[in-house]
């Protein structure tokens, strides 16, 4: 199924794949990124971090760095101590460390900032300073961290007594054991979704640009959320005179966020600190190995998942109990209700009667982690329970996990979905989106070449993930951060001679909005899209919104800049009636331009009424061609995917193979197919890695052993398959355009499709599951441990 | 904080020539400061990118005396006497219906999607431009072996490898 094109190519509204209009200054390097500013009197900064995971800092010596030629200032969790700017909220409205007094919680934390003239003396200045430690034991492994006899890491927090911070439920638990006690078929396993880190190619950083002058601060940043952030700033600095009126944060091009640069991190209030106190622009950027060892990371949940079900193939019921490992603070960025994020998805795509989930977060010796990863808030980590669970309850009962589904999915009649964990499902059509994609595949044939493989010895498996999304956070009456709720917003100025600007509280990070609001614009209004400039990331001409991440961009200002469109298109119908001298009832509209009903000559253009509206509008009528909105969602958008991924296995190695991966999605209304396209393929590269190759190692004392690029294994051209993408598109009934948000699907529903691909090899030597990254050494070891070799 | 006021830079300096994109350049380095830096820091020519300053992402690809090399690899005092072409200096120059002329790499990578956030885009075009002229874009598992330096965290490789052999096809770019 396409996306049916209402504009024509000139205005290029929705279902073209419109060019992308930030391209051109990306191909010739000209690119705005915040590296890449450079301010008068720009001063630099670095900063000294810990080599221990769990530390008591005895003294800093700052005398030797002070001495290198360059070097301007040391400063120490002590100096901003005196400002109460040592310690700042999370998103989550814990507390994290800006710089430490006393202790070090996580190896490579930042310990003191040097601030230099280059880029060279800050980092001659770091290596200067010397630090004494007082080295104690951490508590690296989760499952120890509640132990009596682990140290409380906490005890910054009044009466704390162990190292657990919260407790969630939610489901029916008594129906659920109930189901369970009495199900002819329950399966188990326990499995490690690891921590992970988004890797954008471009790291954090800032440039701080404190006016003393003005007391004002300009605050340029790679944010994914400069609102947010401009109102964290105003509520961690406002004490000392940098109130939010005084606060401009602008973010400017980024090079991939992934929500990784959601958080506010030590370095930016560090920066802003210095800037403050020395009354010059600091720039601090992130090195590669600091972003890999110290921000931006993810997931990192241990998940004992169970189904019920009945010998045939119904499921009845499911039970997760999840330990959250988050490091030695909750810097999580979910929405405030949401401590588990979006966990409770994880009933799936399956309509069956009961379920049950429970988690426990706790801290350990590590740094913050919960960014939620090109993911809306922890899906990734639901759909990987469940579709790993469907295709484990398959296996029990020896049923086709296809068929498996069939029986079990959402019936399209169905929706919108009462789940029972309180969703609303607005809109799926999962067997039409399962069936297409085993067309793709061919899954018969594929089903018959196996069994001919299992024949001779050969390991080849077929996996299939068919996953629902919740994107788009979201409703005012659940969601907010921090308190402020979720809406976001567009505005959009129509020039007299019909040329456009809109400016929006999102921002892109690679996902094209320059282009696709434009066409979101051109589709409601006519004009062509290629005439619609679009602006983000810059607080004091941006209208308020919460930013880029949980693919809600679409959802919210997507929707937001169709309905201030709207209103600008009643406005142009009002002018028409006027100079047509009809009534607005006798008007009709094709895009671009108002008709009279049953005498189409007599018509006047959208460019034509725009210029109307400043040089002869009607009396009474406010003059201009202005509308803003705030959209606050009434439901989330529930994308689905039917992914089903084929693998070949080397016995004798490991060495895993994908031969095929067939993505299916279903987000709605297609904005820029060719976007969505871009989108998915980068989701599906994003999803391959957690799944082969990526998962950050600690060892026992907390020293992280892969924080560079040469063994974090991000994928190249070489890892990653030729991905075959399709759609269905069942529009989301709720959203102004019908659409539902893609740029994380992928991400989601690919990890489960590759674990249950390479499981189903490996089955027939009794392996019922393995933890993701499923590298051929695991394999290899799982074959030996079962004598397959 | 405990502040100073900063003893002046003595490092030694060195005086270079550097000649980038057809043009000369006569400076002063630090005998350690890497080409990356020096091209972004000190001659403003900010399309090259860091993404890790270890080559290890390729975002920092130039071509120096027609080879590609990762310039955070690249002592700068190292370089004097050799043709440096970055980013900025791949186009034909001029311009067509008032755009800069692009190099036919750059065309078709917006006619094939072969960016996202264009943070690796500048070195994934200049090891593109290098792949197709030493002729190692025979077939796409041979452009994703050659183009392996170039980490795309966005995951456009799909869009990448396709512009790349649209060019070697010598595909018209409409
Ligand atoms: S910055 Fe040079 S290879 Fe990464
Ligand atoms: S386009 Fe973002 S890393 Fe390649």
């Amino acid at each position: 199924m396409t996306q049916v094109c209402k504009t024509s190519k000139a205005i290029g509204g929705m279902g073209h794949s419109m060019k992308r209009k930030e391209d051109g200054r990306f191909l010739q390097g000209k690119g705005n990124y915040v590296d890449d500013i450079k301010l008068d009197g720009m001063l630099y900064m670095d900063i000294v971090r810990s080599p221990y995971a769990y530390a008591k800092i005895k003294k800093i010596d700052s005398e030797a760095a002070l001495k290198v030629p360059g070097v301007l200032a040391v400063i120490t969790g002590r100096d901003l101590e005196q400002y109460n700017l040592h310690w700042m909220p999370t998103l989550m409205s814990d507390t994290q460390m800006v710089l430490p007094t006393d202790t070090v919680m996580y190896q490579a934390q930042e310990v003191a900032a040097i601030i230099a003239t280059s880029r060279y003396a800050a980092r001659d200045g770091r290596e200067a300073v010397r630090v004494e430690y007082e080295v104690m034991k951490p508590v690296i492994d989760p499952f120890k961290a509640l132990d009596p006899s682990a140290p409380v890491l906490r005890t910054d927090k009044p009466g704390k007594t162990d190292n657990h911070i919260w407790h969630w439920e939610v489901g029916d638990k008594a129906r659920t054991e109930a189901v369970f006690a009495s199900a002819d078929v329950v399966v188990k396993e326990q499995m490690h979704i690891p921590r992970i880190h988004v890797a954008s190619i471009e790291t954090c950083g800032c440039v701080a640009d404190y006016s003393k002058v003005n007391n004002h601060l300009t605050m340029y940043m790679t944010t994914q959320a400069p609102h947010a952030i401009r109102t964290v700033i105003a509520l961690v600095a406002g004490h000392v005179g940098l109130t939010e009126e005084k606060v401009r944060v602008i973010s400017p091009d980024i090079g991939g966020g992934f929500g990784g640069k959601v958080p506010v991190y030590p370095g930016y209030v560090i920066a802003i600190a210095a800037s403050f106190l020395i009354g010059k622009p600091v720039k601090w950027i992130e090195d590669r190995s600091e972003n890999l060892q110290a921000d931006s990371f993810a997931r990192d949940y241990h998940i004992t998942a169970e189904m019920a079900g009945t010998k045939d193939g119904k499921i009845l019921a499911t039970r997760f109990k999840v330990l959250a490992d988050h490091g030695y603070t909750d810097a999580s960025a979910n929405p405030s209700k949401f401590p588990t994020g979006m966990f409770s998805i994880a009933t799936g795509s399956y309509d069956y009667g009961t379920t049950f989930m429970e988690a426990d977060a706790i801290y350990t010796n590590k740094p913050p982690g919960g960014v939620a990863y090109r993911c809306s808030f922890r899906v990734t980590e639901a759909v990987h329970a469940i579709e790993r669970m469907t295709d484990r309850y398959a296996l029990e009962i020896g049923k086709d996990p296809a068929q498996l589904r069939f029986d079990n999915f959402i019936p399209k009649e169905a929706f919108p979905w009462h789940s029972p964990t309180g969703w609303i499902y607005d809109s799926g059509d999962y067997e039409a989106g399962l069936r297409k994609a085993m067309d793709a595949i061919d899954y018969e044939g594929l089903r018959k070449e196996q069994t001919e493989k299992r024949a001779k010895g050969e390991l080849m498996g077929i996996g299939i993930s068919t996953f629902t999304e919740v994107v788009g956070a979201g409703p005012s009456k659940d969601f907010d951060i921090l308190g402020i709720k979720m809406f976001d917003s567009a505005e959009i100025r129509v020039h007299p001679t019909g040329k456009a600007i809109a400016r929006f509280g999102t921002k892109s990070q690679g996902q094209g909005h320059e282009t696709t609001y434009a066409q979101i614009i051109a589709e409601e209004l006519g004009i062509p899209a290629e005439n619609i400039q679009i602006e983000e990331g810059d607080t004091d001409t941006a209208p308020y919104g919460l930013g880029t991440y949980a693919s809600r961009s679409t959802p919210t200002a997507g929707a937001a800049a169709a309905v201030a469109a709207r209103k600008l298109r009643d406005k142009a119908r009002k002018i028409a009636a006027y100079l047509l001298e009809v009534s607005e009832d006798d008007l009709e509209w094709e895009p671009g331009k108002f008709f009279v009903k049953g005498a189409p000559e007599k018509s006047k253009t959208i460019q034509e009424l725009v210029f109307a509206a400043y040089t002869n509008h009607p009396q009474g009528m406010e003059a201009g061609f202005e509308a803003t909105h705030y959209y606050d969602p009434p439901n989330l958008t529930f994308p689905s995917g039917a992914y089903i991924c084929v693998v070949d296995i080397d016995k004798e190695t490991g060495e895993i193979k994908v031969r095929r991966f067939v993505a299916i999605d279903d987000c709605g209304n297609i904005i820029n197919p060719m976007i969505v396209q871009g989108q998915v393929h980068g989701g599906l590269t994003q999803g391959i890695a957690p799944a082969m190759y990526e998962s950050l190692i600690y060892d026992d004392d907390g020293n992280i052993l892969n924080g560079t690029l040469m063994d974090y294994l991000v994928p190249t051209a070489v890892e990653s398959p030729n991905w075959e993408t399709g759609h269905t598109i069942t529009p989301s009934p709720h959203h102004p355009i019908g659409a539902k948000g893609v740029g994380e699907s992928p991400t989601v529903g690919a990890p489960p499709a590759i674990a249950n691909a390479i499981v189903d090899a490996l089955s027939p030597y009794g392996i019922t599951h393995l933890d993701i990254p499923i590298t051929p050494f695991k394999v290899w070891k799982a074959l030996k441990e079962k004598g397959a070799i | 904080m405990a502040a100073t006021t900063p003893a002046a830079d003595t490092a030694q300096k060195q005086a270079i020539t550097l000649k980038v994109n057809r043009k000369t350049y006569k400076l002063d380095v630090e005998p350690r400061e890497t080409l990356l830096d020096v091209l972004r820091e000190r001659l403003d020519l900010t399309g090259s990118k860091k993404g890790c300053d270890h080559g290890q992402c390729g975002a920092c690809t130039v071509h120096v005396d027609g080879r590609t090399a990762n310039a955070c690899l690249l002592l700068a005092v190292m370089q004097q006497g050799r043709e440096i072409t970055t980013i900025e200096g791949i186009a034909p120059g001029g311009k067509t219906n008032g755009q800069e002329r692009l190099h036919p790499l750059q065309a078709a990578f917006i006619k094939h999607d072969g960016l996202q956030c264009g943070y690796c885009t500048p070195g994934q075009i200049m090891s593109g431009v290098a792949v197709l002229r030493d002729g190692h874009a025979d077939s796409p598992a041979e452009i994703r072996e050659w183009m392996s330096g170039n980490i795309c965290r966005c995951g456009a490789y799909a869009g990448i490898v396709a512009a790349i052999e649209s060019v070697k096809k010598g595909d018209t770019i409409g």
